[in-house]
């Protein structure tokens, strides 16, 4: 997506190969094609694309990827900065929402 | 809970009786699309969760699984025009599939308290369920097959491309495991973000209306009816430009910030807004709308990325550390100014 690449070095995403067996299941589940396989193993391939959704972490049955996940929202994170809690993009207290 | 007329009667398999759903849209369907698009009625607009038969499914039939925010059931039972399938809907608590997942709502637990209420069991023969691809941020798929014996499949993002889906066995390119923000995409979120301001967006024009009429000499309604329409365009045309144009043209905009592509076309709004005289004569004034106009539209356009399909909470967090200050500062700084010029006369 050229245009829709956000900050750059700024995502948590870590992968740690050692621990990948090769299953596929976060190039099934990531949104913006952060991950391929090669040699059997998964490697990110385009970092800066990742928008840290959580759900190749999630989804890795051998815990080989963290990442710090959430709503990538500024209207969620003043919510929590005003509420003094963790961003947070659950508003149905004022009714407007994602 | 929305009307029901999607329903079109009960499906007998064994001695369960199922509600059938029909994949066309009727004008109702339409109305209520355009409705929450536009922000009305959005976070009230359901379908009852529980299973649902397509077509004439029996025991072989895939199930598909869905949100209950009816906009996300109208998608997936139209997309399966022609088949014969069932869909288990969750209880998202109306919201959509991507942002229930994201919250926690899309859940597994949730998933899997389904299939158990439902007796998923007992209705199909095989253990293959299809969740929707971007509920994969709240569903672990090893989990819900550790705890009910169903192995989870994720489709592909939009449900438009399940019939391929299906049809490829069951396999999803990247293309369709890709979320992009085109034009088009981008055009249906903007309403949702303009009314953002709720109730404010009277009440602040109003309050910026009747104080046009301040100045050294007293208050003056006919100044404020005179002048005060004035400060009601500059206010909309911020906010807009903010969470409107910005947002449309964003991957042509400079800069990878949505608060510095905000602020650069708000900075273009005010210069327009000056040359037509909306920003009045007085140089105070002109400066106090220039940092309001930039500041509203650079808060508004940062705000979009809620919107948006990719950005990260890290980068949002990073950017905001910077720009919610300097937005505050633009506000506060030219409503200063503005009032200021309403008793200054040079």
């Amino acid at each position: 997506m050229n245009g829709f690449v956000y900050l750059t070095d700024v995502v948590t995403l870590e992968l740690d190969a050692a621990k990948c067996n090769g299953c596929r299941m976060c190039t099934r589940v990531c949104p913006h094609a952060v991950f391929e396989i090669k040699d059997r193993k998964a490697f990110i391939r385009n970092r800066d694309h990742c928008m840290e959704c959580g759900a190749c972490a999630l989804n890795c049955v051998t815990g080989a990827i963290t990442v710090r996940s959430g709503v990538g929202c500024a209207a969620g994170i003043l919510n929590g900065l005003i509420r003094g809690t963790e961003p947070t993009c659950d508003c149905s207290s004022s009714g407007s929402c994602c | 809970m929305t009307n029901s007329d999607y329903i079109t009667g009960t499906y007998t398999l064994c001695d369960l009786e199922i509600p059938r759903v029909d994949t066309r849209w009727t004008a109702t369907d339409l109305w209520g699309t355009l409705k929450v698009r536009w922000s009305f009625g959005r976070m009230d607009y359901k379908v009852k969760p529980g299973l649902y038969a397509v077509g004439s499914p029996d025991r072989q039939s895939l199930v598909f699984v869905s949100a209950n925010y009816k906009l996300s059931f109208d998608h997936l039972r139209r997309a399966l025009e022609g088949m014969n399938a069932w869909i288990l809907v969750i209880n998202t608590r109306g919201i959509n599939v991507w942002c229930a997942a994201g919250k926690g709502i899309f859940s597994t637990k949730e998933v899997v308290r389904r299939i158990r209420i439902d007796h998923l069991d007992q209705v199909v023969d095989h253990r293959r369920l299809i969740l929707p691809q971007l509920s994969a941020t709240g569903v672990a798929a090893h989990q819900v097959q550790k705890m009910t014996g169903f192995s989870v499949l994720f489709g592909p993002v939009k449900a438009a491309d399940i019939k391929v889906f299906v049809e490829a066995g069951l396999k999803a390119t990247e293309k369709m495991r890709t979320v992009t923000f085109p034009l088009k995409e981008r055009l249906k979120v903007i309403p949702v973000d303009i009314f953002y301001g709720t109730h404010y967006l009277i009440l602040i024009p109003a309050l910026f209306f009747l104080l046009s009429g301040l100045s050294s000499g007293g208050y003056s309604f006919e100044m404020a009816l005179q002048h005060g329409w004035k400060a009601v365009v500059n206010l909309f045309a911020g906010y807009l430009t903010g969470c409107a144009v910005t947002p449309a043209l964003l991957p042509w905009i400079p800069f990878r910030r949505f608060s510095l592509k905000g602020l650069l076309m708000g900075f273009v709004t005010a210069t327009l807004l000056l040359i037509t005289g909306s920003f009045g004569t007085h140089p105070i004034e002109i400066l106090a709308w220039f940092l309001m106009t930039a500041g509203l539209s650079s808060f508004m356009a940062m705000n979009f990325t809620g919107s948006s399909t990719f950005t990260s909470i890290s980068g949002v967090q990073k950017e905001m550390k910077v720009a919610l200050p300097v937005q505050i500062a633009l506000v506060a700084v030219g409503l200063a100014l503005w009032i200021a010029s309403l008793f200054i006369t040079l």
